[in-house]
């Protein structure tokens, strides 16, 4: 038998403007509870609420960053529910108009690049946060109530964790390069609901759709996606079904359990908001954004192979993070070498990254010490093995490379008439090794070399000291 | 009208009803709908819904940050406070 | 000379020239109110403290021979659905009993701004949602010319006040009528502006898309006077439009010759009190006599106002009393077990039975295919109702009307018969549906009780209205001195 999966995201994402969506109070994360609010987003009777230019076009810079239709003409409604996160017993929300639709996002799946349909993207106020204390009680804080959001959902055209996981890493890419926001998963600015259900190909038997909650980051999205695939397609062959509802990820067993309901669906009576005058988005305005939108992710990776030379992959790893591909022009800018430049990147550096689970920001240095790093090997004051150690001391200290190769006494030995005393002397003490080498035993030159760099505790320049013990072999 | 419709209502606008209350509601919708069936008399399917009285050229706007209400005003009405947060005291979810 | 008994226009001049100081107005506004306001509660919340304070910094300007501002030591009242900074604001609910808004509306700006003095928060209908003000958390306010009868709602607070000389000049809100309906009843001038004249930032709404705040006072100059202070356009109410300013106190002096008048026969021949007819009739035939040209129109859709007005004042109030849950602010139940009960009994304990049900027809309307339906549907209609005035407007330059179609009806009769009460707005809301100006300016007693007279005009043209109302006023000579207290 076999079983098609079917995913669909709703994926809320914080907008990084100065202000809140329909206030003058600052938009930012974390701050003293209850500090950032004003009569407007309290929901204080009488406040009425300003929409704020920039969440607009944020909006619209997403929805060109992904291939939408921009709406003309956007107004804004209400959406009703009551939870004490939710200042006015409705949230400021998009109803029959969304900002932007029909658009598209690619991936690389296993068969190749796969568009994933972006069915519509609103904007939205975020709420408050609750927070549950120990003794039971609820404590609010407003802080975040009338953040402006994007809500992106996309068409049920993911089949895989995987394809979930690779569209989330794409978007949350996209959305950094174009600036709308920081899409930190952990401190909430980018949160993921996904709609899931298996269909069988044989029978055409479709399972109900389940909603899936409390997903904390890709990880999780595409671990939970794989267990509920395999829920849905159990109760599929045992005859079952599965009921529609939603269910919450729990990351410590990492299953998916039912979330308590009422049972009954939920009923928004969604009416327009007419305190918040209609916009006309004018043509000439989305020219303008889509002038000033910077290369995105793609673009940029062909930009990359064409104009550095690289392999395709390189391009992709050093455009895989708006960050990442701006640390690596800077550096060659100052150090002519783009693929040594890349090789070191995608080398050493982005494997420090990848343990420690950092980002580019968080490197104690830049692109001008690595640029000044690869200098000193390239200039022969040390060797490239010296220079992997002197990188470590970078990501410990942020000492610039210079200093920290005086420091610790690690300028390459490049006089030959030094380099030929110890020469003289490792030939001396392994006269084996140079009679093998003789017989054309090729390796045992690498041992003799081995040996002189050891003597001078890696110091030796490796070229001088190579053509140095070529010499002395055939003197004797 | 149904009860069951009346209460459903009421259970969305978050009010209990009294007996005597969800008969009147049973008979007040009823009585509404009937009302507001007299549109129906209108053909208004090439009219464009009028929500919008007063349309502006710019009607958004510039994100500049302001001063927000110091914390004390803003919990100043709270029913409950603590730390700084609005609190709802225990409650079974 | 007593001091209550000036018009808002003699106490800014008379303060000016010294001859009486802000001081001794106020004092002797806030002893008139001491003195009646047991019997009347026309108030909520006086604030004595607050007034004697500006009244002294108005004073120290007279004294500095600083400019004034235009309502410079002038007594005024303020609907308690309209916030106050640091002034408890209570939109007649026990749901904002203890509710101390941290800002001003801008209209309260505007009003201190210009020297204004507030002695209060008037009383009102709950949340301003019906038309005797006796569905407030605080006890009905009798009608100062009939303590039997009510005063007309929900600005009532408002208009009694100023009717009985407690304050020269209040502010009200009008959504269906609330600032013509009381204004007729109380005999004095109401003004409703245009939707979007007048910064709604800072009222408590009741249905957004028809609110509106208005002025009342004893004459149309002085009820001008303070229109003139709160109209504007206001960075914090994106719909407050940004019009033309006419200087409206100045324009009051022209004459009306020439002024086209339309009469609208489906209103004329809806059912009302055969007295109030007579009186407006007559009103007509005085503008005639003026030298204005009144002729009957055609107004198609208006049988359809009621529905269109119910559906969305219904569906608005459901959307706008969502944010009263006990959570951040007003009035929380006692004891609850879980967060629905929070919500339910905070609401229920709160809230008021008129508002109540108000809001249930609401959530049925939005929450119903059939309902939400007719929620789009209104706003359709609303789009015919605007031509037909489009229409006329384009040929006269007001519309006259009753006010209201009945006499102010007795307390506690609106209980036995809500229809009537209801009815009461029935000339009123076409102009809140259509986001036109209007004005109710007094024409006359039958039986010792005041008819209204309502003059219409176009949007953002409360020029004409004033004119005609002034004109007729100066004619008919009814001042604001008839009878009642
Ligand atoms: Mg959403
Ligand atoms: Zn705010």
């Amino acid at each position: 038998m076999a079983y098609k999966t079917i995913v669909g995201l709703e994926i809320h994402v914080e907008l990084l403007t100065k202000t809140k969506m329909f206030c003058h109070c600052k938009n930012e994360f974390g701050g003293d509870a209850n500090t950032h609010c004003c009569p407007i987003c309290l929901g204080l009777p009488g406040a009425l609420p300003k929409l704020n230019k920039e969440a607009l076009e944020y909006g619209i810079k997403a929805g060109l960053a992904l291939n939408c239709q921009i709406a003309d003409r956007v107004k804004m409604d209400r959406k009703h529910y009551f939870y004490p996160d939710l200042t006015k017993g409705y949230q400021i929300s998009q109803d029959d108009n969304p900002l932007c639709s029909k658009g598209y996002l690619e991936i690389e799946s296993e068969e190749g690049p796969k568009k994933i349909g972006i069915q519509r993207i609103h904007i939205e106020e975020d709420t408050g946060k609750s927070i549950h204390t120990e003794a039971g009680d609820t404590l609010v804080d407003y802080n975040r109530a009338g953040v402006p959001l994007i809500e992106i959902v996309t068409a049920p055209d993911i089949n895989s964790g995987e394809e979930a996981r690779m569209f989330l890493e794409n978007l949350k890419n996209t959305l950094k390069y174009i600036e709308v926001s920081d899409c930190k998963m952990e401190e909430g600015s980018l949160r993921c609901d996904v709609n899931i259900n298996v269909v069988d190909t044989e029978t055409g038997k479709r399972t109900n759709i389940t909603e899936l909650k409390n997903l904390n980051s890709f990880k999780a999205v595409a671990t939970a996606i794989e267990y509920e695939e395999n829920r849905h397609i159990s109760l599929l062959k045992e005859g079952k079904n599965t009921i529609k509802e939603t269910r919450r990820w729990n990351d410590v067993e990492n299953v998916t359990v039912a979330m308590r309901g009422k049972g009954t669906t939920d009923n928004y009576r969604y009416a327009v908001d007419v305190d918040i005058p209609p916009v006309t988005i004018k043509e000439a305005w989305i020219d303008e954004i889509r002038a000033n939108l910077p290369e995105l992710p793609h673009a940029k990776k062909e930009r990359f192979m064409r104009e550095y030379d690289l392999p395709e992959y390189d391009a992709g790893v050093l455009t895989q993070s708006k960050e990442l591909s701006i640390f690596f022009e800077e550096t060659v800018k100052l150090c002519d070498d783009a693929k040594q430049v890349s090789n070191w990147i995608m080398g050493d550096v982005l494997r420090r990254l990848n343990d420690e689970g950092i980002e580019v920001g968080d490197l104690k240095f830049g692109p001008e010490d690595l640029a000044a790093l690869l200098k000193l090997i390239n200039d022969d004051k040390i060797s490239n093995n010296i220079g992997k150690k002197v990188l470590r001391e970078m990501f410990e200290t942020g000492k610039k490379p210079e200093d920290i190769v005086k420091e610790k006494g690690w300028i390459q030995i490049s006089d030959e008439d030094e380099l030929k005393q110890i020469v003289g002397k490792v030939l001396e003490e392994n006269q084996q090794s140079v009679i093998d080498y003789k017989n054309g035993k090729d390796r045992a030159l690498g041992f003799i070399i081995g040996q002189v760099m050891k003597a001078t505790r890696g110091k030796a320049n490796p070229q001088i000291v190579n053509k140095l013990v070529l010499e002395a072999i055939e003197e004797k | 009208m149904t009860r069951e419709e009346v209460l459903q209502v009421a259970d969305m606008c978050k009010l209990s009803l009294s007996e005597e209350e969800i008969n009147i509601f049973m008979g007040m919708f009823t009585g509404v709908m009937e009302q507001v069936k007299e549109l129906d008399e209108l053909d208004t399917e090439n009219v464009e819904p009028l929500y919008f009285l007063n349309i502006k050229d710019k009607p958004y706007r510039e994100d500049v940050v302001e001063e927000s209400l110091d914390r004390e005003e803003v919990l100043k009405n709270a029913p409950e406070e603590e730390y700084g947060y609005f609190k709802v005291k225990k409650v079974m979810e | 000379m007593d001091i209550t008994r000036l018009t808002a226009e003699e106490i800014r001049e008379k303060i000016e020239k010294k001859e009486v100081s802000a001081l001794e107005v106020t004092r002797a506004h806030l002893d008139r109110i001491r003195e009646i306001d047991g019997d009347l509660n026309a108030f909520i919340t006086i604030t004595e403290e607050e007034a004697l304070e500006a009244a002294k910094r108005v004073d120290q300007k007279v004294k500095n021979g600083e400019k004034l501002g235009k309502l410079a030591g002038i007594p005024v009242g303020v609907k308690d659905n309209i916030v106050t900074k640091a002034i408890r604001t209570t939109a007649g609910s026990k749901m904002l009993e203890n509710f101390i808004p941290p800002y001003d509306a801008t209209v309260i700006k505007r009003i201190k701004e210009e020297d204004g003095i507030i002695l209060g928060k008037t009383n009102l209908d709950e949340f301003a949602g019906s038309y005797s003000t006796e569905s407030s958390y605080f006890g009905p306010t009798k009608n100062p010319i009939d303590k039997e009868r009510v005063p007309g709602g929900s600005s009532g607070g408002s208009t009694a006040a100023v009717r009985a000389h407690e304050v020269a000049l209040a502010l009200g809100s009008d959504t269906g009528g609330s600032n013509r309906q009381p204004a007729s009843y109380c005999g004095i001038v109401g003004i409703k502006p245009s939707y979007g004249l007048v910064s709604r930032y800072g009222l408590i709404p009741l249905s957004n898309s028809l609110d509106v705040v208005g002025t009342f006072g004893r004459n149309v100059k002085d009820a001008t006077l303070l229109l003139d202070v709160i109209a504007g356009s206001d960075i914090n109410d994106p719909s407050a439009m940004e019009v033309e300013r006419v200087n409206y106190l100045e324009s009051l002096q022209a004459d009306i010759k020439g002024m086209r008048i339309a009469l609208p026969g489906e209103y004329m021949n809806m059912p009302m009190d055969s007295r109030v007819k007579e009186k407006v009739l007559e009103a007509a035939r005085l503008f005639e006599k003026l030298g204005a040209k009144v002729e009957e129109v055609s107004l198609p859709h208006a049988k359809y106002a009621w529905a269109t007005y119910y559906l969305i004042v219904v569906s608005e109030i459901s959307s706008a009393m969502a944010k009263y849950g006990g959570v951040g602010y007003g009035y929380r139940t006692e004891d609850y077990e879980t967060l629905d009960e929070l919500y339910i009994k905070s609401r229920t304990e709160g809230l008021g039975e008129e508002i109540k049900r108000s809001i249930m027809a609401g959530t049925y309307i939005l929450s119903s295919q059939e309902g939400k339906k007719y929620y789009e549907k209104a706003f359709r209609v609303r789009a015919l109702i605007k031509e037909d005035f489009d229409r006329v407007f384009e040929t006269y330059d007001v519309i006259l009307s009753p006010t209201t179609p009945n006499l102010p009806f007795k307390l506690g009769e609106s209980v036995k018969n809500p229809t009537e009460m209801y009815g009461s707005g029935i000339f009123n809301i076409p102009a809140n549906v259509a986001g036109l100006c209007a004005i109710s300016v007094p024409c006359g007693y039958a039986d010792g009780l005041p008819v209204g007279l309502q003059i219409m005009g176009d949007r953002f043209k409360e020029i004409n209205i004033l004119k005609a109302a002034y004109a007729f006023e100066a004619e008919l000579s009814l001042g604001g001195e008839h009878s009642g207290i």
